[in-house]
């Protein structure tokens, strides 16, 4: 579903940050991405996210290229995606429940709808009852998986998540991948960027390994 | 417009919701946001009182000046002025050759009748209307000269006729001088040319600078919110979305400034209006001061919650392709 094709990434006044980088992900598959910091771990999910634009080679998802993508439908891939970010990118001055609708809204679902998956979202991430707080009023971990609800309340088909347990304790960590495991069983496609090796060596998944921006080891 | 495409998001998309949903979603958040982003303003209450004071003053002010301009031309098409031309005869002329003048300008095909007054008639007038009556007594000779009272064809309206005729009249020999109620009020037409123009003038240079206030508010508005911005997008927002909010806070200070202009003008007629009637009755007048009419407010609030959105639209133009690129 998601497929790399010799992409390179070089970004304006900086080294090469990809190097000739093929791989393909299955539905249903979930893959860590991992290397040392500056591998550029960050840069293969925001191609995968179109936040940037490869310099070489062919990006695609569901068989669309990402090449000859107009601007007005880059929104259109997103909404097929689930993004997941280590800092959680959530709205400050919105309660849980408008964070997680965030995306459903923004598709154009009736209030009804959004109110049932939402519930159904925060029921997933063991957050149920705390949909009128703020995400101040959280612990990191919770706000990891407002986060995390967020991204898959519109039933994507693939989720990128960029360390998604930085900042968590090892049990926090575990719960959160135990999660995502979950989504795959349904078919969802999981991409992981994480230098946790720890966290990696549990799992038992596929590995991706990245070093200076090439593709070392799969 | 502001409609996201849904024939794209059809193509795409894997879990779009029917039309009609979408459609009746899309008059809910069109409703929601109107109102949230009314809330947002409302919520930092001393900056946003203040852009709105100064946007209504700015349209306060070209209104105010727009209403003058039209009591003005009101009160002048109020004016008794008559097309009479009068005919001051030169004081040597004998009485017989002011007959003789009479008899010549009634036989002008452009005159419909002529009145003589003669020096002995103009005294006696003069002096019964006027207190330096007695002073006249003290002259030897009388000083008033024959005056021959023209009656032309041709209406007020007809601006070039009298003063061609006036022009004639001046050229013959026994004449002293013409003269009519047309030379001030083409003057005062003149005048009211010039403060019209005066008003467009200034109705522009406000506009634009409401045009700046706004666009600079909702500037500073999507700096504050940039944050937001751009998790909004990354989750799948449109431009059109992202700029939806931003366009009603700009109907919004549009909106409401110009509501509160209205009422800044009509206070400021209302605090005329006694001293202008008084005004008016000391020259027998029944002069009524007008306010803003119906057409004229809805346009002033039409147009104000126009270039609201106008200058929102090419602020978040400009903007948000600088957030993409960065
Ligand atoms: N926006 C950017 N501009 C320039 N260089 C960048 C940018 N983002 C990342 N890089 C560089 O690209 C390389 C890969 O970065 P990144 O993908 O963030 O690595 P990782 O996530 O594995 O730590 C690094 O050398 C980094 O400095
Ligand atoms: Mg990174």
């Amino acid at each position: 579903m998601l497929k790399f094709e010799h992409v390179s990434k070089r970004y304006a006044g900086g080294g090469d940050a990809l190097l000739d980088v093929s791989f393909h992900l299955h539905p249903g598959e979930m893959v860590f991405l991992t290397g040392h910091s500056g591998a550029g771990k960050s840069t293969v999910l925001k191609l995968a996210a179109v936040i940037e634009k490869s310099s070489h080679g062919r990006i695609f998802l569901d068989n669309q290229s990402f090449n000859d993508l107009k601007t007005s439908q880059v929104p259109y891939i997103r909404r097929k995606m689930g993004l997941i970010f280590q800092d959680y990118k959530l709205l400050q001055d919105r309660t849980v429940f408008d964070n997680i609708a965030l995306p459903m809204v923004i598709a154009g679902h009736s209030y009804q709808d959004i109110a049932k998956r939402v519930r159904a979202a925060l029921d997933k991430v063991g957050l149920s009852g705390k949909e009128q707080k703020y995400p101040q009023a959280l612990s990191g971990g919770e706000q990891q998986r407002v986060g995390i609800a967020r991204a898959v309340v519109n039933k994507p088909s693939l989720i990128l998540a960029d360390e998604p347990t930085g900042n968590l304790d090892p049990v926090l960590s575990a719960e959160i991948l135990h999660l995502f495991t979950q989504f795959t069983q349904v078919g969802v496609a999981v991409l992981i960027a994480t230098h946790d090796i720890a966290l990696i060596n549990r799992m038992e998944q596929r590995v991706i390994t990245l070093d200076h921006g090439r593709l070392i080891r799969e | 417009m502001l409609k996201d495409n849904p024939r794209s998001q059809k193509q795409m998309g894997t879990h779009e919701p029917s039309f009609n949903t979408q459609f009746h979603s899309y008059l809910d958040v069109h409703a929601q946001t109107l109102f949230s982003s009314l809330g947002r303003l409302t919520r930092a209450p001393a900056a946003f009182m203040m852009t709105l004071l100064v946007l209504a003053i700015s349209m306060a002010l070209s209104s105010s000046f727009y209403l003058l301009v039209k009591n003005f031309q009101q009160l002048t098409g109020n004016v008794n002025a008559s097309n009479q031309i009068s005919v001051f005869l030169k004081l040597e002329t004998t009485p017989s050759n002011v007959a003789k003048m009479r008899e010549r300008i009634m036989l002008d095909t452009q005159v419909q009748s002529v009145q003589l007054i003669t020096p002995e008639q103009a005294a006696a007038e003069f002096k019964a209307n006027s207190v330096f009556g007695e002073a006249l007594d003290a002259l030897q000779k009388n000083p008033l000269p024959a005056v021959l009272v023209v009656l032309p064809k041709s209406s007020l309206e007809d601006e070039q006729g009298l003063n061609a005729l006036i022009t004639h009249f001046e050229q013959m020999p026994e004449v002293d001088s013409a003269k009519s109620d047309i030379q001030w009020i083409s003057r005062l037409r003149a005048i009211i040319a010039v403060a019209n123009r005066v008003v467009l003038l200034l109705s522009l240079l406000f506009g634009m600078a409401v045009l700046l206030i706004i666009g600079n508010t909702i500037r500073l508005e999507l700096q504050d919110r940039h944050q937001e911005v751009l998790i909004t997008q990354l989750v799948g927002a449109t431009h059109a979305f992202i700029r939806r909010p931003f366009l009603y806070t700009g109907f919004w200070l549009g909106f409401l400034a110009s509501i509160s202009a209205w009422f800044i003008v009509t206070v400021f007629m209302l605090f005329l209006r006694q001293p202008v009637q008084a005004l008016s009755q000391q020259y027998s007048g029944s002069f009524e001061l007008a306010f803003l009419n119906y057409t004229e407010t809805f346009t002033l609030i039409g147009f104000a919650s126009f270039l609201g959105v106008l200058g929102a639209w090419l602020v978040l133009g400009s903007q948000l392709h600088a957030l993409e690129s960065e």
